[in-house]
């Protein structure tokens, strides 16, 4: 989600390749085209300069940590229904393991790590994430944007995906660094709402959790603290909402899935800090002035997606060309509410700190939710979004995630009637990208949005 | 006369053709594609337009389609081979509502309006598991040239039950069928059923509506007809043009193009 942090050739719209036509034909003289191809713009807002500048800051922090420059302790913890609060409530820093190697696969250099991990014995096909990050610590935790720490304590929490239950368990083989798991039960229910049962059985394991942060760091829980932390997050979450709900305008001011990450980068690793409400104000002031002058991020917006699953991060820029050549811009995505879900109303609630943060573990975020709460996330996005389409992106290296998107894009494409499109890669390992396959069914599929405007438009008596 | 030109550089061959301005095909080029792309194009253009007698400058509009659509030089737009094996289908057999392509690489099943237009489609994911190059794999592992194996599978009295789809798997598994002394005709029914059934999976998945028109390449082989046909339950169209659908397809679009901006012209 950062995946431009200090990375010099970075521009948040992704930059174009040439366009299609190889030379200029002559007979495009003579005959109009039907011109699908967009030229992207280079959009470089206040966002953008203040996530790399925090971004930067946290990172230095954490290579100071890691260098012994300061006597910080840290936490490693999961992007999806983590408790953050309680880690920055004691003074931690938070490190996410996800979001550093995401940003290594950026760059292009997540291949070398995922390999160092196979060599340990990691299946080809085992979560990728997961091998770069111990790839990463295998190469003793140095990367591009810093330097990693090694964990003080190994802060899992199982929200559905077993494997990185394992993933932690081995840091802890490895680095020798105490690990535990808060236990999250999967939501059950079909109105999505946690039972209070699975509440109370949360919060009894966040007050562990207080005696073993007190331990880890010398120092008893600041109440005041605690809430402040939670009074920001709160805050932060109503702006991250208001931002969610801009993309509702025509055009959508920003790009909901490749311009998101940006802003989640902040949302995930500085959570609950002033920098982050700082962050979040500015956001929102510079894409309402955005959307009052009616910018988005093309010159044209064409089509409205809504995209399900995580980006291929080796080849972000490439992707988002693929769909900028067409004007289609996310309206909506999925994978920006993997670490919490804002826009239908959720806020932490400082007077009752802990089961707030239980109930945003269990039920507030997208990895802990039913696949049929998924679909009514989708298609609440479809509707109130005003989405033409929507576009499934499958990880390879994660089957516990991308399981039965093959249904998800029956039910959209036959059930709701939502043209639905399924492609398939992986969000680190760049083995899994095929560019001329996957830019083939992409351009198939807005050739028939295409085909079936002018049909439609013919029908109505327009000019087709 | 003007003409409307398609081209289908596909991941195997390249494949031109010509229709006047009355829709009518005139010429048809089929070549290797090789490893120079551009040069591909143009030369199936040149044979098209050899075979026609036209000249160069008789060309009104032209598309490239298939992987190599970019590397058309001379092309005035692109298109999809998705779009444009639809829209062929379509101008072939007009009741086609499902096309089944079956290519080098590709396999994948679309659904189509009674315009032509692309509704939904389903592809084989990235691996080449069932697609043509299985064919040709499993021919070379039998020491026979690809255009005999659909008529020798017909011959079949115990077809085999293949375990892979795999198009490089499949030649250790014939290789053990060949060493437990399996006949060639029932290794290929086996061969052959495998990939009708990785298919018709495909098919379902945007819905088997009659009527059902099969293009590609591999369409030409009868083994492979009868093993979607049986598969389907299901007669399927096959044109004798079946290996130029993407090219036909992408010309019906030059053609329309050309059409369009006579009109705005005129």
């Amino acid at each position: 989600m950062t995946e431009h942090h200090g990375a010099p050739d970075h521009d948040m719209t992704g930059h174009h390749e040439a366009p299609p036509r190889e030379s200029p034909p002559a007979a495009a003289r003579r005959a109009p085209v039907e011109t699908a191809k967009a030229e992207p713009v280079h959009y470089q807002g206040r966002v953008h300069e203040l996530q790399k500048e925090l971004m930067n800051a946290y990172y230095a922090e954490l290579t100071d940590i890691a260098k012994g420059r300061s006597p910080k302790k840290n936490a490693h913890l999961l992007i999806a229904g983590n408790p953050v609060e309680l880690v920055r409530a004691f003074d931690m820093v938070p490190v996410f393991p996800e979001v550093n190697v995401l940003q290594i696969a950026a760059r292009k250099a997540s291949l070398p790590l995922i390999q160092k991990a196979e060599e340990l014995g990691y299946a080809v096909d085992n979560c990728a994430y997961v091998k770069a990050d111990v790839g990463l610590y295998l190469s003793g935790y140095e990367a591009p944007y810093g330097t990693v720490p090694k964990a003080d304590l190994l802060l899992c929490n199982y929200v559905g995906c077993n494997v990185y239950l394992n993933w932690f368990e081995h840091l802890a083989e490895l680095t020798g660094a105490p690990a535990v798991n808060i236990d999250i039960p999967f939501i059950r229910s079909a109105d999505g709402e946690p039972s209070p049962q699975d509440i109370a059985y949360v919060v009894k394991q966040l007050e562990e959790l207080i005696g073993l942060l007190e331990r880890t760091t010398g120092t008893t829980l600041d109440w005041k603290k605690l809430q402040r932390t939670v009074e920001l997050s709160a805050y932060v979450g109503e702006m991250w909402a208001e931002i969610k709900a801009l993309t509702q305008l025509r055009p959508a001011p920003y790009d909901a899935y490749f311009d998101s990450v940006t802003m989640m980068a902040v949302l995930y690793c500085l959570r609950g800090t002033e920098e982050a409400a700082r962050f979040f104000e500015t956001a929102v002031a510079d894409l309402k002035e955005r959307a009052a002058l009616g910018k988005g991020p093309l010159p044209e917006e064409r089509f409205r997606v809504v995209i399900e699953g995580p980006p291929p991060w080796p080849f972000l820029r490439v992707f988002r060309d693929m769909f900028t050549r067409w004007g289609a811009v996310a309206v909506a995505s999925t994978y920006s509410t993997v670490g919490g879900i804002w826009e239908f109303g959720f806020r932490h609630d400082p007077q009752r700190p802990l089961e707030s943060i239980a109930r945003h573990m269990l039920a507030q975020n997208l990895c802990n939710r039913t696949f049929l709460q998924r679909y009514d996330q989708m298609a609440r996005y479809v509707d109130e979004w005003k989405a033409d389409a929507i576009v499934i992106h499958s990880v390879k290296s994660c089957r516990l995630f991308s399981a039965g998107q093959g249904d998800m894009r029956e039910y959209f494409a036959r059930e709701r009637e939502v043209p639905t499109l399924l492609i398939e890669s992986d969000l680190e390992d760049p083995r899994y990208f095929s560019q001329a396959q996957l830019r083939n069914r992409i351009d198939a599929f807005f050739e028939a949005l295409t085909q079936r405007r002018i049909t439609a438009a013919a029908a109505a008596g327009g000019v087709a | 006369m003007r003409y409307a030109v398609g081209v289908d550089v596909g991941s195997t061959q390249t494949k031109a053709l010509l229709l006047d301005e009355s829709g009518t095909i005139v010429a048809r080029s089929l070549i290797d594609t090789g490893a120079y792309l551009v040069r591909a194009a143009e030369r199936s253009l040149e044979a098209a337009l050899a075979e026609a007698g036209v000249s160069r400058n008789d060309v009104g509009y032209a598309i490239g389609t298939g992987y190599g659509r970019f590397k058309v030089a001379f092309g005035d737009d692109q298109v999809t081979e998705i779009s444009c094996h639809a829209k062929g289908a379509w101008s072939l057999f007009p009741k086609t509502r499902t096309v089944i392509d079956i290519g080098g690489q590709d396999t994948k099943a679309i659904k189509v309006s009674d315009r032509g237009e692309v509704l939904d489609f389903a592809m084989n994911d990235k691996c080449a598991a069932g697609s043509g190059r299985f064919l040709s794999n499993s021919a070379e592992a039998l020491g026979l040239d690809v255009s005999e194996i659909g008529a020798r599978s017909l011959d079949a009295k115990t077809p085999v039950r293949l375990s892979t789809v795999c198009t490089i798997f499949v030649e250790t598994d014939i290789l053990s069928y060949l060493a437990s002394g399996k006949k060639t005709e029932d290794i290929l029914a086996g061969v052959h059923g495998a990939i009708g059934a990785r298919t018709i999976a495909l098919v379902r998945r945007v819905g088997a509506e009659p009527e059902i028109t099969f293009t590609g390449g591999v369409a030409r082989n009868v083994g492979m007809v009868r093993a979607v046909q049986e598969k389907l339950g299901l007669e399927v169209n096959v044109s004798p043009d079946s290996h130029y659908t993407g090219a036909l397809g992408a010309a019906v679009f030059a053609l329309e193009r050309m059409t369009a901006a006579a009109q705005v012209l005129a």
